[in-house]
């Protein structure tokens, strides 16, 4: 075998020196989709109806028709999706170059902050706070919010929804305007149903997060898991969209490259 | 007096279930056009063009006079003059049913027929006539008291032709609606032991939820009609506790067809109303047709509520008149599907609903406690089709006096 960085992988892959977590969660039909108010059009969740399965439909094989919205279960988030990016070039999924599906991440802690705090909120000053421990976030990456969100799933707490609105954590203006423009990053990825926080319709500006990560061709990865099984830095995020022509997002499998044997 | 029903005791596991015969279905087409009129809860008779007399049974030609014949309401009032008890029978459903009364009334329209007998009814008795369906939907007069008497619903003989909610358990398709809720009280007020109120997402509180889960009887099940499995895994667990269902799920939008709709709207609603109601039907049908004879707490009907725009369409609900046609047309179907069974398949009808999505219709509108009310009449007077409210009411008589000019006044 020729000694290239890929090879090296591979080997690294299958002795174990390189492990792959899955961060993504399982499309089913129970699986929590946003809501949003009842007069606007809602996202459909994940159905699916069997075809054949070793019948009179289909005697040899089983298959489905599935159906759902772009942004049900673990999804992207491509920059046409909000109107601030919607006059950006390749700012569709089949339009994104798939150079752009493979990045490293870095695992921004909040969940301690988020348990105590449903609407805990992500600000630059945080962030500036978290560099001094943690060391300057570099370009082109991820930024992986680790709330442990994912382990509310199958309870009302996921979506959170309250009679005044949603109540999950995510970032201020300030602090995406920092992770864009001051640190270059590929998007924010979370575990919450969007990457916006659950209050953020009422912010000034509203949802920041849709609005300035896509207005600069910033991308979002919106129902994770598994984000506490990822170190602070040096995974590498495998996500890539399905090539849905002129789509503002998808569904998708979602998968983390981690070095080091499992603890 | 009739004897009044009792809880039913738990199945004797040992004891085979009585299969659910039928009458035979093949009727003449005058037969089948009395029993679409019986299905709406009137009271007719073919009466004669010419001499304007009235006859019983149906007839092509009048008897006395061979003249043309045409269905119109008449007085229900009759005297038994005979009656008789039959204790043998070869046809299969009554033959497990015997004894069984009948008699010959004299009515106060003019013609002589056979008919069943209420138990509190006797020879010479002055009797009020129903004109109802049996258990394949053919029509058939029944003899009941001229005035209310002690526990009359509970008349086994009436029971047959009705499919009376008293100690029936009832999936009612969606609790979170003000409708469902309204059904579901409704129904336990009228005797069923238990309402299994479905909830399309479990994990998602909804208004009125506190209360109406707290009700003795109410048991909160998951079900949503777009999703198959969760219809599979439940009419797995009920398949076989359950004898009536009420389909409550509907989604309406406004707009129109090249103007100001939505296809995710149109989408929406065909999966959840249409394919939904087809889901539906695929669970329960075949548990609810294996128990119509089940003795007391025989499985007996699946309800279904639709707006009555579904024979007209409706300017500025396009795609919900739409969805609605589309259900009219699959009851109208397992209809016919269900009567080989003994299962009684029956349409509230309503018109515009008081909710928030007919904020820009002017009063009058179908409310909740109407649509409930008319869930339980239909069920307790076994009628296939009903009509919750006065504009549902008015736009029916319209539709069958002239479907073409109905359907250009309702999309206007």
């Amino acid at each position: 075998m020729s000694d290239t960085v890929l090879s090296d992988l591979a080997l690294a892959l299958a002795s174990g020196q390189v492990r792959v977590i899955d961060l993504t969660n399982t499309l089913s039909p129970d699986f929590p989709v946003i809501v949003l108010p009842a007069e606007f059009g809602q996202c459909a969740p994940f159905r699916m109806e069997k075809l054949s399965r070793y019948d009179e439909n289909g005697p040899a094989w089983y298959w489905n028709n599935i159906s759902m919205n772009e942004h049900t279960g673990t999804h992207f988030d491509a920059p046409a999706h909000w109107v601030t990016g919607k006059d950006l070039p390749s700012n569709t999924v089949d339009a994104i170059p798939a150079q752009e599906f493979v990045a490293p991440a870095v695992v921004i802690d909040i969940s301690g902050e988020a348990a105590a705090d449903a609407d805990f909120l992500l600000t630059r000053e945080f962030l500036e706070e978290w560099e001094k421990k943690n060391g300057t976030i570099p370009p082109r990456h991820w930024i992986a919010l680790r709330t442990d969100w994912y382990k509310r799933v199958g309870t009302p707490e996921y979506l959170n929804l309250l009679e005044d609105g949603a109540h999950s954590p995510g970032p201020d203006a300030g602090a995406v305007e920092f992770l864009v423009h001051e640190r270059n990053c590929v998007g924010l990825a979370v575990e919450t149903v969007g990457t916006d926080a659950g209050q953020a319709s009422t912010f000034n500006p509203p949802l920041p997060a849709h609005s300035i990560l896509h207005g600069n061709g910033r991308f979002g990865l919106q129902c994770l898991t598994n984000l506490d099984k990822l170190p602070t830095f040096g995974a590498l995020i495998v996500a890539c969209p399905l090539k849905i022509e002129g789509g503002s997002g998808s569904p998708l499998r979602v998968i983390a490259l981690v070095e080091g044997q499992a603890a | 007096m009739t004897d009044p029903l009792i809880p039913p005791k738990r199945k004797d596991p040992l004891v085979v279930t009585r299969a659910g015969h039928v009458s035979p279905t093949l009727r003449s087409r005058s037969a089948t056009a009395m029993a679409a009129r019986a299905g709406m809860g009137r009271f007719v008779l073919q009466v004669c063009d010419d001499c304007a007399k009235a006859t019983y049974p149906q007839r092509d030609r009048c008897p006395f006079c061979w003249g043309t014949l045409s269905w119109q309401d008449q007085p229900n009032g009759a005297v038994i003059e005979a009656e008789t008890t039959i204790r043998s029978s070869i046809d299969l459903f009554f033959k497990e049913h015997l004894p069984w009364r009948i008699g010959s009334a004299r009515l106060d329209a003019g013609p002589m027929a056979t008919v069943h007998l209420h138990g509190d009814v006797a020879r010479g008795d002055r009797v009020r006539l129903e004109l109802k369906l049996d258990r394949a939907g053919n029509p058939a007069l029944f003899a009941m008291p001229e005035r209310e008497t002690p526990h009359m619903a509970d008349d086994p003989q009436l029971r047959v032709f009705t499919a009376h909610p008293k100690f029936r358990r009832v999936l009612v398709t969606d609790g979170r609606s003000e409708i469902g809720q309204a059904v579901a009280e409704a129904l336990l007020k009228a005797g069923a032991k238990t309402v299994f109120l479905g909830n399309a997402d479990p994990l998602m509180r909804y208004p009125g939820q506190e209360q109406i889960e707290a009700i003795p009887g109410i048991e909160p099940v998951h079900l949503s009609l777009t999703d198959t499995r969760s219809i599979e895994t439940l009419a797995g667990q009920l398949g076989g506790r359950v004898e009536i269902v009420v389909n409550t799920a509907r989604f309406t939008r406004q707009g129109g067809v090249g103007f100001g709709g939505h296809l995710s709207n149109l989408q929406s609603g065909l999966d959840l109303e249409v394919t939904g109601l087809m889901r539906l039907a695929q669970g329960f049908a075949p548990a609810l047709s294996a128990r119509s004879d089940d003795g007391d707490r025989s499985a007996a009907a699946l309800v279904d509520i639709a707006s009555i725009y579904g024979l007209t369409g409706k300017a500025g609900y396009a795609g919900s008149s739409a969805t609605a046609a589309a259900r009219l047309s699959l009851m109208a179907s397992l209809r016919g599907e269900m009567a080989q069974t003994g299962i009684r398949v029956m349409s509230v009808l309503t018109g515009p609903i008081e909710d928030g999505w007919h904020q820009n219709v002017p009063p009058p509108k179908t409310t909740s406690a109407q649509i409930a009310r008319a869930v339980v009449t239909a069920l307790e007077q076994g009628q296939e089709t009903i009509c919750a409210d006065e504009v549902a009411k008015d736009v029916l008589a319209r539709w069958l006096q002239d479907p073409i000019l109905t359907i250009r006044e309702e999309n206007k």
